[in-house]
């Protein structure tokens, strides 16, 4: 047993953004454990004041790439709910394609690129470009099918040009979305032979039961719309996020962290699967069981199976999606509404969790006050308290053992950790 | 060719969706890339680290001056430095705070203990050093990407466009923006992104920059026949173009 460790990552790699992991053990006493976030604060909610609705999911949108589609379909949710609007079925059709686009080009990324060198002993994805040809060369597809149906529907999926607050102001053709299911369909059978490649992968066994939080809407896998469900409390309206997000700043992160009904919860994928999971798709079932997820799972590292999972069950939404649109005229709808003094919540599960919204606008339509909670920023605590209850039962591994579990553990929660250091809470409540 | 050029990319503060976008490739355009250069430092999507490079990519604006010396490392280590992005390029949307005191937006956004984390004015990179190729946008698009990289390679200069959005908007046959009544930066921001915005009914709003020389004159004349202040065209020109002295004369 290692009676002294001392690890210090500078710059976690393959994560989103910048992160270093800090652990001292003395005479085999854990003395230090913390995931220090060292990304530059952004001051995202100062910079949309005074900003005109029509601009806040523009701007909003720039606090991640990765999730930018999130942050638009947050910012989009919080402008309607602020003035009132409601959006049309062609409307929220688009938007489950275009959130599909995302969770995509995000989940494979991540799966593939960021989290499965490590199961099989490389520093990245490209060495496996010799070893694994035909593995990458599916993801890359898989990845790319993303950003096909994000430029198809919103111009493009890194930063989407033509999602606004009402309506989207291109539809897509006929031809286009027969092209979207097609490629989907494709994609379900390539993520099949994916099932077989995540089998062989063996994840460390760890179990910490938490408070798993997500969107819940009963009936429904909830992406784009609910109220907010806790395992421990049970189901609250998305307008009282408050609650579970009682923001703190602390000395080492220039995120800002989250506590709700313990010291630390869950948010993402894994959370989303243990309180939503009688409602996936029948293939993601069969995923699931294949590939031994069952809920409630307490290990943390599955949060990638569960994005897997995942992935053919919005790949079935966004079919499901595309075929109801082919049978509507669909037309650039008007985009009016009336402006007045309002407040509004958008709460939407992006890849990595729950992703908040709250904007303030006055009677002239500009913003006055805004908040935005990102999931990252929630799952900051439970990245530490995963580490503590880890760390001791692997004292016994060498020291760069311990620092792969480490890393491997914080990749599993796949990070968004520019993200999560733009957060700009104007006040605490 | 002997040995392929070292490649080595960096970030500082922004979102790293140009980082994406750089690798939304292909895998005829990957596999074509690495025939031609080698990845040694990527940390979004590698775990080496090298003190080793010939042309350093770097995305992301410097908003804190102890991000300075890391930049001059750079700077010093490789031979060719090339911006990736708005960010890094004309300061993107993270210049948007410059426009309030730093007290203002500090105590915003950490009312508690405003002053806890560093932060100061948000600068491009050729503030700091010198840049010897940028590529636009926010965020870059991929093709124009392959293109730089390959022609730096072949000891090319990059060609990136230097006439107006508007070229390719109408090369488009869209309607002009303005005739919705929506303002449109169009007429002076720099092209190459095929007029994304205005073709999916949305408006320029000047991500890739301004072009050298633009006619600020002739855009004021064209908001004015549209009955649009200057004022507000100047607020539109906040959210990409602050650190440009032509818009913003008496900028920080």
């Amino acid at each position: 047993m290692a009676n002294n460790v001392h690890i210090d990552v500078h710059h976690i790699t393959r994560v989103e953004g910048h992160g270093n992991i800090k652990v001292d053990i003395q005479n085999g006493e854990l003395k230090e454990c913390k995931l220090e976030i060292v990304e530059a604060p952004r001051f995202f909610e100062a910079m949309l004041k005074g900003r005109h609705f029509d601009e806040a999911a523009l701007i909003t949108s720039r606090i991640c790439g990765i999730c930018s589609v999130g942050h638009q379909l947050a910012s989009l949710a919080a402008t309607e709910d602020a003035f009132g609007i409601k959006i049309s079925e062609q409307e929220r059709l688009l938007r489950r394609l275009i959130n599909c686009g995302e969770y995509f080009e995000s989940h494979v990324l991540h799966i593939y690129f960021l989290a499965v060198p490590d199961f099989v002993g490389a520093k990245s994805v490209l060495p496996l470009v010799s070893t694994h040809k035909d593995v990458v060369v599916q993801a890359l597809k898989l990845k790319r099918l993303g950003h096909h149906i994000g430029d198809i529907i919103g111009g493009r999926l890194i930063h989407p040009v033509n999602l606004f607050p009402k309506a989207i102001t291109k539809v897509p053709s006929k031809e286009q979305l027969e092209d979207i299911i097609l490629k989907l369909k494709d994609a379900q059978n390539e993520l099949k032979q994916g099932v077989k490649t995540l089998k062989t992968l063996k994840l460390p066994s760890f179990e910490r039961e938490t408070e798993y939080i997500s969107l819940y809407k009963k009936g429904e896998y909830a992406i784009l719309e609910g109220n907010i469900f806790s395992s421990d409390t049970g189901e609250t309206s998305y307008k009282n996020y408050r609650d579970f997000t009682n923001e703190y700043l602390i000395d080492h992160s220039t995120a800002k962290r989250a506590k709700h009904n313990r010291d630390s919860f869950m948010v993402g994928a894994l959370a989303r699967f243990n309180n939503s999971h009688e409602w996936l798709s029948d293939s993601a079932k069969e995923a699931a069981e294949e590939l031994g997820l069952k809920a409630p799972c307490y290990n943390s590292y599955m949060n990638t199976v569960a994005q897997f999972v995942e992935l053919f069950h919005i790949a079935d939404d966004a079919i499901a999606a595309a075929e109801r649109l082919l049978n509507m005229q669909l037309e650039v709808e008007d985009r009016k509404f009336p402006v007045k003094a309002c407040n509004g919540v958008g709460a939407v599960e992006v890849p990595r969790g729950i992703l908040y919204h709250d904007y303030t606008y006055g009677d002239d339509g500009l913003m006055k006050k805004a908040n935005c909670i990102i999931p990252t920023g929630q799952n900051l605590d439970n990245i530490e308290n995963d580490f503590k209850a880890l760390l001791p039962t692997i004292m016994d591994k060498s020291q760069e053992e311990i620092t792969l579990m480490l890393e491997m553990m914080v990749r599993a929660y796949d990070p968004c950790i520019s993200c999560s250091a733009h957060i700009l809470t104007v006040e605490f409540v | 060719m002997a040995t392929k050029p070292k490649v080595a990319f960096f970030d500082f503060s922004c979102c790293e969706g140009c980082q994406l976008a750089a690798i939304d490739l292909t895998p005829e355009q990957l596999l074509d890339l690495l025939e031609v250069i080698d990845i040694v430092e990527f940390r979004e999507a590698i775990s080496e680290k090298s003190d080793s490079y010939d042309i350093a990519i770097v995305e992301g604006t410097i908003t804190r001056d102890s991000d300075i010396p890391r930049l001059q490392k750079i700077r010093e280590t490789a031979k060719i430095l090339i911006t990736l992005g708005a960010c890094s390029t004309i300061a993107g949307i993270n210049a948007l705070k410059n426009f309030q005191t730093k007290a203002e937006y500090q105590q915003d956004v950490y009312p508690d203990d405003p002053t806890k984390y560093e932060t100061t004015t948000a600068r491009a990179v050729h503030e700091i050093v010198e840049v010897d190729a940028f590529i636009p946008g926010c965020p870059i698009d991929t093709d124009e990407f392959v293109r730089v990289v390959k022609n730096l390679v072949l000891g090319k200069k990059p060609d990136i466009p230097e006439y107006p959005v508007c070229v390719e908007c109408k090369r488009n046959e869209n309607v002009c923006v303005y005739e919705k009544g929506i303002q449109c930066l169009g007429p002076v921001t720099r092209a190459g992104c095929n007029a994304r915005c205005p073709s999916n009914g949305g408006y320029c709003f000047g991500c890739r920059g301004i072009i050298p020389e633009p006619n600020l004159k002739s855009q004021q004349d064209i908001m004015q026949r549209y009955n649009l202040t200057f004022d507000q065209m100047q607020e539109k020109f906040k959210l990409f173009l602050e650190r440009n002295k032509e818009v913003f004369p008496d900028g920080k």
